[in-house]
């Protein structure tokens, strides 16, 4: 396999947005940014993909109108996908590793404030039993939430304290739309929102775009002095039904991080929107109490819909930019109460692959 | 003056969906008032029946009636409904185990408050007034009292398989348009055409946009244009559709504004519509001052100027 690495990241986030859903006014800065990181142009780009939906969009083809913020002509090479910019880099990594591009440049965008993005999301249930009820996205998380709590697999203080530390490390977060931590005591305090769910437990409608760089080999090299190498990424799926499975499980998490090495990870992005999938994901991937975890302050401080998986990645990659780790993991979901995630592991050397 | 325009706007589709014989079976209990499970390969009762079995993946056949009391196994409460669901008012979504299926299933449980449920009670279905063949033949589970039972539904009014179920689908946005949208839209409020010139390829674009496509640039310099232009292609419309507001036959033809880079398409009347012609000289005819809003709609048509027509040469680059 090739050797493969993120070299650059940028982001926007906001509570809202107040230009247009198709986000080529955040876009073009943000390009612009990564030009600056990477010291290329356009064409230096082999292929880009981006993450997004009408559905929040409230409009057709939102990401074909974002292609301006490229300039395409003449044509570029180019793809889309429905998910995350988690998964929008995937398919990136899987086309250098064809050896058809050496480098992509991969971007999500969303404005999730312009229509009521819990109940846009009931469109990505099944049709026939669940959309029509309009199971939103905050109810079918305090679901999940509860069977943990009855089943005393975490209680609340635990979630209050994902909530705490987040907020309390998104003060260092520039980005970050929700921040300032309290106490554990405090946070309890708080009235119940959706009884399990207090406000803090579930992440802010965020507006926002973010976008990565992946280059090859020297081609990464040429970019920066410390590539931050995927040495691993893996996604796995678990059914769509809230009845089917475990909810205080993660089998596809699960499966996603076995498939790496997760040795040796110091920091571990999570894209966690409610503070109790946080407790869930560290269980899944075996992730003991020397993993520092979201440093950014993670979803539960901001989370723009089709970019937030993939500023997990691009957290992570800045911490072996930085020298400051050695091995970081980045994670993504997608889908009703994590039912849908992806794993990858970087590193600030190659050796020790999985992929 | 905010710095957008906004506009709320719902987009609203019918989802027209076949069941196929799984779900079609589920949804012939429903309108029966029958709530039917469906076993897997391992032996358990699935509600709504899974189509494949999630070990074997064959279709499932072996189909199963359950009972429409069960128990609560996880609940959240609702404190701000969203539209279309179950209930107007505060309501808990549940995960029910009918008693007779080994999985829970999902819909809204009608209770006052957080203080009404919990994980473990007892509920039934309470049926629809009307049921057609769809999930919300449930209208919702109730609590069950100690000594209550479950509650017949009233004979369905067909007993024909159900094969199909329409998904009606609203979605309500603030909508807003680009800062440049924005310029082009109070322009035509105030009679006057706006574009915006890319700094890069100098192309002047109508409506603007963000960036030049071209170039990924935004296009800052803003541009009024001439409201005359010319006719770069053209077609006559023929066919009737929905929402037709003009009788055919009539021409919609692309016009390059004098000034601009990209023709903007738009309506021709005052020539017979077989008259109509590439490079034909047009100016913008608008609507009374007192019908205008931030709408092309406020120019009514383009209509030929009567000046000579232009040379090919003068707008083929921008067929």
């Amino acid at each position: 396999m090739r050797d493969v690495a993120v070299v650059g990241f940028a982001q926007r986030q906001m509570p809202e947005f107040d230009g247009s859903p198709t986000c080529v006014e955040l876009l073009v800065p943000v390009f612009k940014e990564l030009y600056e990181q990477t010291g290329w142009t356009r064409r230096d780009v082999g292929f880009w993909c981006s993450g997004s939906s009408d559905y929040l969009a409230g409009r057709s083809f939102s990401f074909v109108q974002a292609v301006d913020a490229i300039g395409v002509i003449p044509p570029v090479n180019e793809s889309h996908v429905e998910m995350d910019l988690a998964w929008a880099m995937y398919e990136a990594w899987i086309k250098i590793q064809t050896g058809e591009v050496d480098t992509a440049l991969v971007y999500a965008f969303g404005k999730s404030s312009a229509g009521v993005l819990r109940r846009t999301l009931a469109l990505q249930l099944e049709p026939y039993t669940m959309t029509p009820l309009w199971p939103d996205t905050v109810s079918l998380a305090g679901l999940q939430a509860r069977a943990g709590l009855d089943a005393g697999v975490w209680d609340e203080r635990a979630m209050a304290e994902v909530a705490n530390r987040s907020l309390t490390d998104a003060e260092k977060n520039e980005y970050a739309i929700r921040k300032g931590g309290s106490s554990v005591d405090e946070l309890l305090a708080r009235p119940m929102y959706a009884d399990p769910l207090r406000k803090h437990d579930c992440s802010p409608v965020t507006d926002g775009v973010a976008a990565l760089v992946l280059a090859a080999g020297d081609k990464a090299r040429e970019v920066r002095e410390r590539p931050a190498w995927l040495t691993g990424i893996s996604h796995y799926v678990d059914p769509m039904g809230m009845g089917v499975r475990d909810l205080t499980r993660s089998p596809s998490a699960q499966r996603a991080g076995a498939a790496l090495d997760l040795g040796g990870v110091e920091v571990a992005e999570l894209h966690a929107p409610f503070s109790h999938q946080e407790l869930i994901l560290r269980t899944e991937l075996g992730l003991g109490d020397d993993v520092a975890i979201n440093p950014s302050g993670g979803a539960l401080a901001s989370n723009p819909m089709f970019s937030a998986g993939g500023i997990r990645v691009g957290e992570a990659a800045k911490k072996i930019w930085s020298g400051e780790a050695d091995k970081t993991l980045a994670h993504a979901t997608s889908g009703p109460a994590l039912q849908q995630n992806l794993v990858c592991t970087l590193s600030g050397s190659t050796e020790g692959k999985n992929n | 003056m905010s710095r957008t325009l906004q506009a709320p706007v719902t987009v609203a589709f019918d989802y027209t969906r076949s069941t196929g014989p799984v779900v079609g079976r589920f949804l012939s209990g429903l309108r029966d008032g029958v709530v039917v499970g469906g076993r897997t390969s391992a032996g358990q009762v699935v509600v709504p029946p899974l189509e494949f079995d999630p070990v074997t993946h064959e279709a499932t056949t072996e189909f199963v009636e359950v009972s429409s009391v069960g128990t609560v196994t996880s609940w959240t409460w609702v404190p701000e409904p969203v539209k279309d669901q179950p209930f107007d008012r505060p309501f808990a979504f549940a995960l029910v185990t009918l008693d007779g299926a080994d999985v829970p299933f999902l819909h809204a449980l009608d209770v006052a408050s957080p203080a009404d449920v919990t994980t473990g009670m007892r509920v039934r279905v309470r049926w629809a007034a009307e049921r057609v063949g769809h999930i919300n033949d449930i209208a919702g589970f109730e609590p069950l009292a100690p000594g209550e039972a479950e509650v017949a539904a009233p004979a369905a009014a067909s007993d024909e398989p159900v094969t199909g179920v329409v998904t009606k689908v609203s979605l309500d946005y603030n909508y807003a348009a680009s800062p440049e949208e924005s310029l082009f839209y109070r322009g035509l409020n105030e009679g006057r055409i706006m574009g915006q010139r890319c700094p890069t390829c100098q192309k002047v674009y109508v409506p603007p946009r963000s960036a030049c496509p071209a170039d990924g640039t935004p296009t800052e310099e803003e541009v009024e244009l001439s409201q005359t232009g010319t006719i770069t292609t053209f077609c006559i419309v023929n066919v009737p559709f929905l929402g037709q507001k003009i009788t055919p036959p009539y021409v919609s033809a692309y016009v390059l504004l004098d000034g601009a880079d990209i023709a903007v398409l738009h309506l021709i009347l005052g020539v017979p519509a077989d008259e109509v012609r590439m490079g034909m000289r047009v100016k913008a005819v608008w609507k009374p001052k007192d019908e205008w809003a931030y709408s092309l709609e406020n120019i009514d048509h383009f209509a030929p100027t009567g000046d000579p027509d232009a040379e090919f040469d003068t707008y083929k680059q921008h067929l």
